[in-house]
């Protein structure tokens, strides 16, 4: 491996943030990473990050939890035991719907809602007693951090970062 | 400033001509004498091979009270003379069925977007505002079709022959204790009454609304914000009640012997979804020839989120009437959907395909959303839906298993489409199609996504 060297450039506000993400960007370094202690509104464009395609799982895991309702209800209740509950037709699924339809509903929520915060989970890579990669604290509270990997141009990056309006730029050796 | 294009003008024109002579010949065909029903009974019978038996289980179902149907057709020729005169009379009531819903259909588009008006107001939306000035032209029908609709109503009970309200005839009512029993609220000159009350009360929030709107424009301070602002918070409260009397006296009581807890919210949401399609379908319309430049698509997307949220909330309330009412199986209760299933099936199933179906899968993804020609797409399978919607309210107690979309209905449609077009177009060239003054209008103008 070779000792990848990286820039941590802070910032102190967010809309400095944004102005240096796009200068960065318009000199074509590559952003590692940005470490922000809240949602801050277009830094994805800025930084042209893929847009989630998380809705689209939501979406399918929606229709599993459909498939799952339809296939139990219609299984248990119609070709199991077809019982005669207080007059209700069982002699077929469609006859019998309506009173399904609030488990149809509950089961695709339920699959679409905890499936999809399964997989953000997986795809973030969060779980209980996962180390935090935090490079900073004070980045979870009132500061901003920007990392960029360098290659033997630290000097220049340097300059452009402490243009960018950083308050803080030290270069880190992630090697250890 | 808009100008109406001759180009449109003409268009309604032709519209409401073609539609006064289709309605005119549904009216013209609509008598038919008894001896001419009976041969048709007749021919249909002979059509269906012995389907006479058919004929009458629609005569158990449907709520009319007149004279006693028999079970079994095939019994005395006073039965046959009944059954005739039942006929003769479903036959003679669907061109003013026909011409009821139309007519409804349309003025619920108005008064939807009356009511999302004043929400938008009250709630000091800030995406909305470069909308108002559409959602004014669009609720400029309220006054006329509102009227139009209750003059059918009572029309049908003195220049007809109660042709959609059967508690409208004493004859029925003296036979009938149900109904009389309802006497209290449900009679003629109360129930014109009220339907003056609340048109008044929703043409003068419409009134005062448009005249601070306009004279925000031109004004120094936020005063006449400010009153919009009261005004609508009331309109609301007025609104809420109104609209829930307003469905059960126009649309409820045409089955007098069924009622339905839901039943405003139901028909609320009917007309708020169509208002939403119909604005929506308008600020696409009035972008394409350039006069809201200052409209984008991220209005146009939170339009399109209306219209897939409120389908689904239609179909939540549409469902939930329908569910407890089946799982329940009351018999005073059940036989509005009974009557619905049977006869209506097509229609009945038709409109929770187009009302729900559509809208969650076209407009569940949000860049179809902000695409003009999807919305557009997915806006007039709702409309027709919800047109449907009304016919299945109406149709079933006043023509029952004699119903057809035919010329009576196709032209209705025209006629009062030509109207609404007349009316919205002209009260949208009489102001500026941006609110100047209204102090959430650069927020709306910069309204991004």
């Amino acid at each position: 491996m070779e000792a990848s060297k990286v820039i941590h450039a802070i910032y102190t506000d967010d809309d400095i943030l944004m102005s240096a993400v796009k200068k960065v960007k318009a000199e074509r370094y590559h952003i590692e990473e940005i470490y922000t202690p809240f949602p801050v509104h277009g830094l994805d464009k800025a930084m042209g990050l893929a847009p989630t395609r998380i809705a689209i799982t939501a979406f399918l895991y929606g229709l599993v939890g459909l498939t799952v309702a339809i296939v139990m209800m219609n299984f248990i209740m119609i070709e199991d035991w077809p019982q005669n509950i207080g007059g209700k037709p069982s002699f077929s699924y469609i006859e019998n719907m309506p009173a399904f339809v609030p488990i149809m509903f509950e089961l695709t929520v339920f699959f679409a809602a905890h499936l999809m915060v399964i997989t953000f989970y997986l795809r973030s890579r969060m779980w209980p007693f996962k180390n935090a990669e935090n490079p900073d604290p004070r980045t979870t509270d009132d500061h901003f951090l920007m990392e960029i990997s360098v290659d033997g141009n630290e000097a220049e990056l340097e300059s452009l970062l402490k243009e960018t309006g950083a308050v803080e730029v030290n270069l880190i050796d992630k090697a250890h | 400033m808009y100008t109406f294009s001759n180009k449109l003008k003409t268009f309604s024109f032709i519209l409401i001509i073609l539609g006064v002579l289709g309605v005119g010949y549904g009216f013209m065909t609509s008598h038919k004498s008894l001896e001419e029903v009976k041969t048709m009974i007749a021919e249909e019978s002979a059509h269906h091979g012995g389907g006479h038996a058919s004929e009458a289980t629609h005569a158990t179902a449907d709520s009319h009270g007149e004279a006693a149907h028999s079970e079994n057709a095939h019994g005395a020729e006073a039965d046959h003379d009944a059954h005739a005169l039942h006929v003769q009379h479903q036959i003679a009531n669907r061109p003013w069925s026909a011409l009821y819903v139309a007519a409804f259909f349309f003025m619920m588009i108005g008064l939807g977007i009356l009511a999302f008006y004043a929400i938008q107001i009250a709630s000091q939306a800030g995406w909305s505002p470069v909308l108002f000035r559409v959602m004014e032209a669009i609720t400029a029908y309220v006054l006329p079709g509102a009227l139009i609709v209750l003059a059918i109503a009572v029309a049908s009970g003195t220049i007809g022959h109660y042709n959609l309200f059967i508690w409208m005839d004493p004859e029925v009512v003296a036979e009938d204790k149900l109904i009389q029993g309802k006497q209290g609220w449900l009679n003629l000159p109360w129930f014109a009454i009220r339907g003056l009350i609340f048109i008044a009360g929703w043409s003068l929030y419409r009134h005062f609304a448009r005249k601070f709107s306009i004279a925000q424009d031109t004004a120094e301070d936020t005063s006449n914000f400010k009153k919009s602002f009261r005004i609508a918070a009331a309109f609301l409260v007025f609104f809420i009640y109104t609209e829930s009397m307003m469905s059960w006296d126009w649309i409820m009581s045409v089955d007098p012997h069924w009622f339905s807890t839901l039943f405003g919210w139901y028909v609320f949401a009917s007309m708020f979804v169509s208002g939403i399609t119909v604005l929506a379908l308008m600020t696409i319309y009035l972008k394409s020839k350039n006069y809201l430049e200052f409209v984008n698509e991220n209005h146009l997307h939170d339009v399109a989120k209306f219209m897939f949220a409120f389908s689904i909330f239609w179909t939540y309330l549409w469902f939930s009437q329908f569910m407890l009412i089946w799982y329940s199986n009351i018999p005073e209760e059940v036989t509005y959907f009974i009557s619905r299933f049977n006869d209506y099936k097509l229609p009945f199933l038709g409109m929770v395909v187009m009302n729900f179906v559509f809208p969650i899968l076209l407009l569940m993804n949000a860049d179809y959303k902000r695409i003009p020609w999807f919305v557009v797409m997915a806006g007039i399978v709702i409309l027709v839906g919800h047109y449907i919607d009304i016919f299945n309210m109406i149709m079933p107690a006043t023509v029952g298993d004699r119903w057809f979309i035919g010329i009576p209905e196709i032209a209705s449609i025209l006629l009062f489409a030509g109207l609404f077009i007349l009316i919205v177009f002209t009260a949208l060239t009489k102001a500026p199609l941006l609110v100047k003054g209204y102090p959430l209008r650069k927020e709306s103008e910069d309204f991004h996504y």
